[in-house]
């Protein structure tokens, strides 16, 4: 698709793209080709001492338990945000779409903790579970449960996952009610005249309809587990405890600011940059589609 | 409603309520303890507001917790020109670039095009180290620019643009350049009023991204006066030494949620069209 | 809405604007960038005043740079773009790192010597310098802020427990026996800790005149291995996980997350860092006392505690004017008074024996009972090479591990042995990872 209409300038579009070429040469690019470069060199943090190491850093991390342990950490925490957010924000997504009354209403109390940033949402929920003097620690333990997620390495999961897991709902459920609601009535209409339940209309028929804003979100949710979370590990846990929370993108933090590691945590951000740029190009395709249905 | 279940209704209702409680539970229940004393909060939880409200806004606001130096006022003004500079800066190139690539046949315009869309696959999380030393090498640690320009590149906001662009009918254009106008009157008179909403609905967007953004800040803000107030609430519960000031802590996150949140309720519309559009 | 044509304009030309690099200029000008907020930096820039309020020639300007972490990594980048200031704080850990940076910093004695000021390294205290000495004595940093780990204990607790106040713990089993008692008079633990790698199994090393790695703990070569899986380390780290069943020890969490568990009562005994005091005059609605680190008698204990905190380092690529300034800037830091009022003020050890006598003649401990400890701890033995310090290569990462393992070994997930097994065979793979990249 082009336009047939343009205006002649030799000089004026080259202006007009310039700041966002050079923020993009300056800030992506050139930094990513740097990771790169990086990944293949040993240095020490002063830069004093660069040596051409290939593919050693690469070959350290993937013998590395911690950073093996980091792989399957992420994948865990990843799926189970994104499942939990999405079966959350669809269940009363589908709720939100049957009542006619109130709906607007419900939609804004929902969508709202949206605005809430990661880092404000892990504290919110750090505070709550917090051994010392969290509310619903002090429940937990009143109920006979041992909790202390210092210590234990499956509490803190899930406990990052839930503050994880919280904002998405809002997100998840604005596009899982904007696809219901893109569905004709007459598809359900049909179903009812066949005396097809509530539960059995949801799930043979506006289901499938949305299976492309499914996997639209599961893209989403994914991407947002993967990178946006940092903050709520660096708030609560920190990676801990043994490493039970160290997920990917922490660890390239922590490696490349606390410990001082440019060529290991270079080598971590290039697997991770592959990841990403995956995922990204498998939404491409889904959202072709998306946008069509 | 298809067919009349009034039980059903009543259990949709039921459901979707408890639903909104359990999500704003947590932000109850910070609210709660923003309004306390610490000793209240320490000693047994309580689970209505208390009296301490405006005096625990006031310490944060004008003093602050713990070893962090900097007030939860002067951070939030940070969080604040953060915010904006990001909406702005990103809105501003978008629409200019978007305009050269719609309205101009030039060398390499597809291959720019490429190189904003590749923006897209990087986000700062994955060139975390190298981002940083090239902000160092610029001197722009602990500055307003290096807070806000590595961020404003975006491929999401320019694609947006571009799309309403490319909607916009070509006799517009048309009859602009048989009036002898330039390109440059064309963008301001005609193009940018047009955009109005998109604008609006991608300001309501980026201004939420903005403020919440955390890892960049905390890369290169060592300088507390500097520090946004994400950063800020972060360092006070760092503070090691006894207990940490939880009604304060609780008092800025609520100023911390209150800025994005009330854009969220009172540009509702905008907000839902801006992250429909533009989730890429 | 906003003028939206003058808000665009403004924001794209701001883009293309390059941003004006700020250097500061003046001639003989000493930067410090130090990492200490709050009370601490005002007490920091306090210092550097009266220095520049007592002398004409130089005027040193401090920078705070966030905590320790953001301080070392804002002084690396400076490095690398050749900007650095004259003077880094770096905390103790980071030594090593700083010490192998034999382009980017210049050590300490090097400067004094070259100043021609009057410079004797004994009028230090060994202990706290020692961690930053160069094995033939030779200073390479200029400590500043140093603690030692000591034991807290709550004297309101203690006499409720019916024990004896005047009589704290000076053995772990004697800790263990103090705790029953006091869990079975109702409190809900017996002792915690802050730090637990550096209290328990670095400070617990040099206390007990046990290595913690080879080559005189790291300072005879980089090819040092650890071997903190001797018998005596198991024996102390898998009685603390068996100590956790009866509540005798509660584990707080990493740093010194667990300060609150001492402050709001729920133990009565804790070890943490000697500069933790203050903190808890604040908190603590109690009255307590510091003693020393509790040790295990059959073994080599007690001989000295080792220090934690950060120290100054002196940046390379300065001229030789500016460094005759970083050199008149160390003498003036190192003098009693200075120093006294730092210890006095902030709970950190002093430098110099003199420093340490002033305190004395000027009757702060007889008004502040317990600050001694600290200070007795350190210098009741000379050090061995054991006590002296460590200097380990990547000992940040090191830290972590170490916090992993003992937080695996608490869960039960390993046995103290496994556990510090794992901990040394994946630290010494840091340790030769460190070797090559400065070989």
């Amino acid at each position: 698709m082009e336009k047939r209409v343009i205006f002649k300038n030799r000089v004026l579009p080259y202006l007009l793209v310039a700041p966002q070429i050079i923020i993009t040469l300056v800030f992506f690019i050139w930094p990513a080709f740097m990771a790169l470069y990086q990944s293949v060199q040993q240095e020490d943090p002063f830069g004093l001492k660069t040596t051409f190491v290939g593919l050693d850093n690469f070959a350290y991390i993937f013998t590395d338990a911690i950073y093996l342990n980091s792989i399957k950490v992420t994948m865990i925490f990843s799926f189970s945000v994104a499942v939990i957010a999405m079966s959350t924000a669809l269940f009363l997504a589908a709720m939100a779409d049957r009542v006619i009354r109130g709906a607007t209403t419900y939609k804004t109390f929902i969508i709202w903790p949206y605005a809430v940033a990661p880092v404000a949402a892990a504290v919110l929920w750090y505070f709550l579970f917090n051994p010392t003097v969290g509310m619903i620690s002090f429940f937990l333990k009143a109920i006979g449960i041992d909790w202390n997620f210092t210590l234990k390495g499956g509490q803190a999961m899930v406990l990052v996952i839930l503050a994880s897991a919280w904002r998405q709902i809002s997100y998840n459920f604005l596009f899982f009610l904007a696809g219901l609601q893109a569905i004709p009535k007459s598809f359900i209409e049909a179903a009812a005249i066949d005396g097809a339940s509530p539960a059995k209309r949801f799930w043979t028929i506006a289901f499938p309809l949305l299976s492309p804003t499914f996997f639209f979100l599961l893209v989403m949710n994914l991407v947002y587990a993967f990178c946006d979370t940092f903050g709520v590990i660096h708030a609560i846990t920190e990676g801990g405890p043994n490493e039970a929370t160290n997920i990917m993108v922490f660890k390239i933090y922590h490696d490349s600011f606390e410990s001082l590691d440019l060529g290991g945590s270079a080598a971590q951000s290039v697997i991770l940059m592959f990841i990403v740029i995956a995922l990204t190009v498998i939404q491409f395709r889904y959202i072709e589609r998306k946008v069509h249905y | 409603m298809v067919e009349h279940r009034p039980w059903l209704t009543f259990l949709t209702h039921a459901i979707l309520l408890l639903g909104c409680l359990i999500i704003a539970f947590p932000i109850y229940t910070t609210f709660v303890a923003s309004t306390h004393s610490l000793e209240t909060i320490t000693s047994f939880f309580p689970f209505l507001p208390g009296r301490h409200l405006i005096e625990n806004y006031q310490q944060a606001l004008t003093v602050g917790s713990g070893e962090v130096g900097a007030t939860v006022g002067s951070m939030m003004l940070n969080s604040l020109i953060m915010a904006l500079g990001i909406a702005i800066g990103k809105i501003s190139i978008s629409l200019l670039s978007a305009f050269a690539i719609v309205y101009f046949r030039f060398r390499f315009r597809m291959f720019f095009f490429w190189m904003i869309f590749i923006t897209l696959m990087l986000p700062v999380e994955v060139r975390i180290l190298p981002t940083h030393k090239v902000v160092a090498d610029l001197n722009m640690l602990d500055s307003y620019s290096g807070l806000i320009f590595p961020l404003i590149a975006s491929a999401t906001a320019t694609f947006l643009f571009r799309q309403f662009f490319m909607t916009v009918p070509d006799e517009l254009c048309e009859a602009h350049r048989i009036d002898g106008g330039g390109p440059m009157r064309f963008f301001f008179d005609i193009l940018l009023p047009m955009s109005r909403t998109s604008i609006a609905a991608l300001f309501v967007i980026l201004f939420i991204y903005g403020w919440n953004q955390y890892l960049w800040p905390l890369l290169v803000t060592g300088d507390e006066s500097y520090y946004t107030l994400l950063i800020g609430i972060k360092r006070m519960l760092d503070v090691g030494e006894g207990q940490a000031d939880w009604h304060i802590i609780m008092a800025s996150t609520m100023l911390a949620m209150v800025p994005p949140v009330l854009v969220v309720i009172f540009m509702q519309k905008q907000f839902v069209r801006g992250m429909t559009e533009t989730e890429k | 809405m906003f003028n939206l044509r003058r808000v665009i304009l403004i924001g794209a030309l701001i883009t293309l604007v390059i941003f004006p690099a700020t250097v500061l200029a003046e001639p003989i000008t000493v930067n410090w960038w130090f990492a200490h907020g709050g009370r601490l930096g005002e007490k920091v820039q306090e210092i550097v005043a009266n220095y520049n309020a007592s002398q004409s020639q130089y005027k040193v300007v401090a920078t705070y740079k966030g905590n320790y972490t953001d301080t070392m990594n804002a002084g690396i980048a400076a490095f690398r773009s050749k900007n650095p200031p004259h003077i880094l704080q770096v905390f103790e850990v980071g030594t090593a790192s700083m010490m192998a940076a034999k382009g980017a910093v210049k050590p300490v004695y090097e400067v004094m010597a070259e100043s021609g000021l009057p410079f004797d390294p004994k009028v230090y205290l060994s202990t706290v310098t020692g961690y930053y000495t160069a094995p033939d004595g030779r200073m390479l940093s200029m400590p500043f802020n140093s603690s030692t780990p000591v034991l807290y204990y709550n004297l309101e607790a203690f006499k409720k427990a019916g024990l004896n106040p005047d009589k704290p713990p000076k053995t772990w089993t004697e800790v263990a026996e103090y705790s029953r008692k006091l869990v079975a008079a109702g409190y809900p633990g017996g002792f915690s800790t802050a730090w637990i790698s550096w209290i328990h199994l670095e400070n617990f090393s040099a206390w007990h005149n046990v290595p913690i790695g080879t080559k005189a703990n790291g300072f005879g070569g980089m090819d040092t291995e650890f071997v903190f899986n001797s018998p005596l380390h198991v024996k102390h780290i898998q009685k603390l996980a068996d100590w956790q069943k009866e509540k005798v020890f509660v584990y707080g969490g990493r740093r010194n997350k667990g300060n609150a568990l001492f402050s709001s009562g729920q133990v009565a005994m804790y070890t943490e860092s000697s500069a933790g005091y203050a903190g808890f005059k604040k908190t603590c609605k109690f009255p307590f006392r510091t003693s020393m680190l509790p040790y295990w008698p059959d073994a080599g204990a007690p001989q000295n505690t080792i220090i934690g905190g950060a120290s100054l380092w002196v940046m390379q690529g300065h001229s030789a004017e500016e460094y005759k300034g970083v050199a008149s800037f160390f003498n003036y830091l190192s003098k009693p008074e200075v120093q006294a009022d730092w210890h006095q003020f902030t709970g950190y050890l002093p430098i110099t024996h003199a420093a340490y006598e002033l305190t004395k003649k000027q009757g702060f401990y007889e008004k502040n009972p317990g600050t001694e400890t600290a200070l007795i701890q350190m210098t009741m033995n000379n050090p061995t090479a054991n006590s002296k310090g460590l200097r380990f290569g990547n000992f940040v990462q090191m830290r972590a591990i170490m916090y992993d393992t003992l937080e695996s070994i608490f869960a039960e997930k390993q046995s103290a042995q496994q556990g510090l097994n794992d901990a040394v065979g994946k630290g010494n793979k840091l340790l030769r990872q460190f070797e090559k990249a400065y070989k």
